[in-house]
């Protein structure tokens, strides 16, 4: 229980703490892996040289995120009228499908609730609680893959020491999400809507391009140049909305702490590496950890770890086959 | 005397020594550090929040109101109310609905009529954007706490002509989304006493209408159907609804006898007749989200 709130103070801002108590096996598991130094180096080098790089996670990722974003393009293109409308709201095959931030933003800006829209939004809801929560970030917002692409721009900038990346507080994005919330109750419009570059860019592939691509252009220029991942890390509440459903969702990334060797290669590809902190030596207290709601399940660090110590699971699925 | 400048007191009454300082809770880089990341993260927040907040000064700027989607709610519920999905747009047979753009502000995403461009022609016959609006920012039945302006709550459901011998010939439509008014008399045709001959709006106009005797289903452009007219009448002939628009006569300032187009209770302001006048610009205009005045 205690992990649970930890977890989710971590996703409003605070910073991952060191735990007070290390379960025996922890301790156990931690005295055998460093009794023997040497063979502890070389399993090390032995894993790394056997890793073979893999972007399994990452192309199925991608394979997803831009199959679903083409089929909203052709169902309006092609009028097959298989899931009609934008990522703030479609149809699946007749089906209400609502964005939970969008919806949110409409029924406090709005303070009007017809059933279709209560429909919609408690669907996709219990949607992703079964996908994962901020999984919609990685695995369906066409943002996230044009910041992931450029991102790699911004690293190649800061490896030449052209940039430097500027963090910013995490709590920022929660400070964020209760400004929106507010401003939609007072100004009874849905603020955040006009600069959602989740929405601009969904309407912009089916509708057609428009100025707002503009400021979406703005927004990669400020990461590209001056801060990693800015918008998704710092600002974006449609993330925090969905990492809330995450807190009870069963899918999720775990860490098993005993084929770790502590080295940080996760850490690096993560767009969220403090939820990644349990990977750091003395940071586990159990031998199996999730990594909690403010994953965005991308499977990037799954993919780099060369010793699978960080695994998809769906919790109680194991325990039940 | 301030404290932090103890008085140097000699010999025997030394002060008690002092508590050794306690160890700063982090050191003075550290702190710096995190106050710098505190003023970076107050800057990006008061920047984004200044940025959004821009979304105000369309709304605040006088220019024309835009015409809505049939059944839109009244302007401030409907901007709040709709969710910018666009499924209004995907349901149009005739595409007359489009989404604005971000120089709306809070309007980033949400439909209006161009009519002038593309009329909402009524050819899907029972208002299928307001069956595809997932919110309720588009509806056949506002909630009655919103209230009705003055002026805006039709008389009677309007008649389609297309349908009007079917055993249902009406729209399920309470309100007017705006009202058709000649704006310009002196450009039109029927007024100067002309006739029109060829493409309403030329060879390159896109905007399609449904026209009875050609498809009943299908709309089809309206540079596809030219006119040979003894007095141009299209803004009465082309109105997809009865008794919404008529031709009167009216004495000329020649004191000829001459006929006007007269806007009647029934228009909705669907903006058929702005589209379809060859008078250019238009003659005939709708004033977006105005109400009836008698």
């Amino acid at each position: 229980m205690s992990r649970f709130i930890d977890q989710i103070k971590v996703m409003l801002g605070a910073a991952p703490q060191k735990p007070e108590k290390v379960s025996e096996k922890v301790q156990q598991i931690m005295f055998l892996k460093y009794e023997d130094k040497d063979r502890y180096i070389k399993e090390k080098l032995h894993a790394r040289a056997h890793h073979e790089t893999s972007h399994k996670w990452r192309n199925r990722r991608w394979a997803v995120l831009l199959v679903t974003n083409l089929l909203f393009v052709f169902s309006f293109w092609l009028d097959i009228q298989l899931l009609e409308g934008a990522l703030t709201a479609s149809r699946f095959a007749g089906f209400h499908l609502i964005d939970l931030n969008s919806a949110l933003q409409v029924m406090l800006a709005h303070k009007h609730i017809i059933v279709n829209l209560f429909i919609g939004t408690f669907t996709v809801f219990l949607l992703w609680v079964l996908l994962g929560g901020r999984s919609f970030c990685s695995w369906v917002c066409p943002y996230h893959l044009l910041a992931e692409l450029t991102e790699k721009l911004h690293l190649k900038l800061v490896e030449k020491k052209w940039v430097t990346d500027h963090e910013f507080h995490r709590g920022t994005r929660t400070v964020f999400w209760l400004l929106f919330s507010l401003m939609a109750v007072l100004t009874g419009y849905t603020v955040f809507e006009t600069l959602s570059p989740t929405g601009i860019l969904s309407r912009a592939l089916i509708y057609g391009p428009g100025l707002a691509l503009g400021w979406v252009f703005l927004l990669l220029l400020f990461e590209v140049f001056w801060s990693r991942r800015a918008w998704c890390r710092y600002i974006c509440p449609i993330g925090l909305t969905y990492g809330a459903v995450g807190t009870v969702s069963p899918l999720q990334i775990t860490y098993h702490v005993e084929h770790c060797f502590h080295e940080g290669d996760c850490r690096k590809v993560c767009l969220v590496p403090h939820v990644l902190d349990v990977t750091i030596k003395g940071r586990a207290d159990e031998e199996q950890i999730g990594l909690g709601p403010d994953c965005t399940r991308c499977g990037l660090c799954v993919d780099t770890c060369p010793t699978g110590a960080l695994r998809f699971e769906v919790k109680g699925l194991s325990k039940l086959l | 005397m301030t404290e932090s400048t103890p008085p140097k007191v000699p010999g025997e009454q030394a002060a008690p020594p002092k508590p050794a300082p306690k160890k700063p809770a982090m050191s003075l880089e550290k702190a710096q550090k995190a106050r710098r990341k505190f003023l970076q993260s107050l800057g990006l927040t008061v920047g984004v929040v200044g940025i959004s907040l821009l979304g105000y000064a369309p709304l605040a700027d006088a220019r024309s109101a835009r015409l809505r989607p049939p059944g839109a709610l009244d302007e401030a519920d409907f901007l709040s109310s709709c969710i910018k999905c666009g499924q209004c747009v995907q349901v149009c047979p005739v595409q007359a609905i489009k989404l604005a753009d971000i120089t709306d502000g809070f309007g980033i995403g949400v439909p209006y009529i161009a009519a002038r461009e593309q009329a909402c022609d009524f050819s899907c016959d029972a208002v299928q954007c307001i069956l595809a609006c997932p919110t309720g920012a588009l509806t056949y039945k506002k909630p009655e706490f919103m209230g009705v302006r003055d002026g805006v709550q039709l008389a009677a459901a309007p008649i389609l002509k297309a349908k009007e011998k079917d055993a249902e010939p009406t729209l399920n439509l309470k309100e007017r989304i705006g009202v058709a008014r000649l704006a310009r008399p002196e450009a039109c045709l029927a007024v100067q006493g002309k006739g029109f001959k060829g493409q309403a709006r030329g060879a390159t106009f896109k905007g399609q209408l449904r026209y009875m005797e050609v498809d009943r289903w299908k709309p089809i452009p309206v540079a596809d159907h030219p006119y040979e007219l003894e007095l141009c009448d299209l803004c009465v002939r082309e109105c997809p609804l009865k008794g919404a628009i008529e031709l009167r006569p009216i004495k000329a300032a020649d004191g000829s006898e001459r006929m006007t187009p007269v806007v009647l209770e029934p228009c909705v302001g669907c903006g058929v007749c702005e589209m379809v006048c060859p008078a250019e610009p238009a003659a005939i205009v709708i004033d977006a989200q105005a109400p009836w005045k008698a």
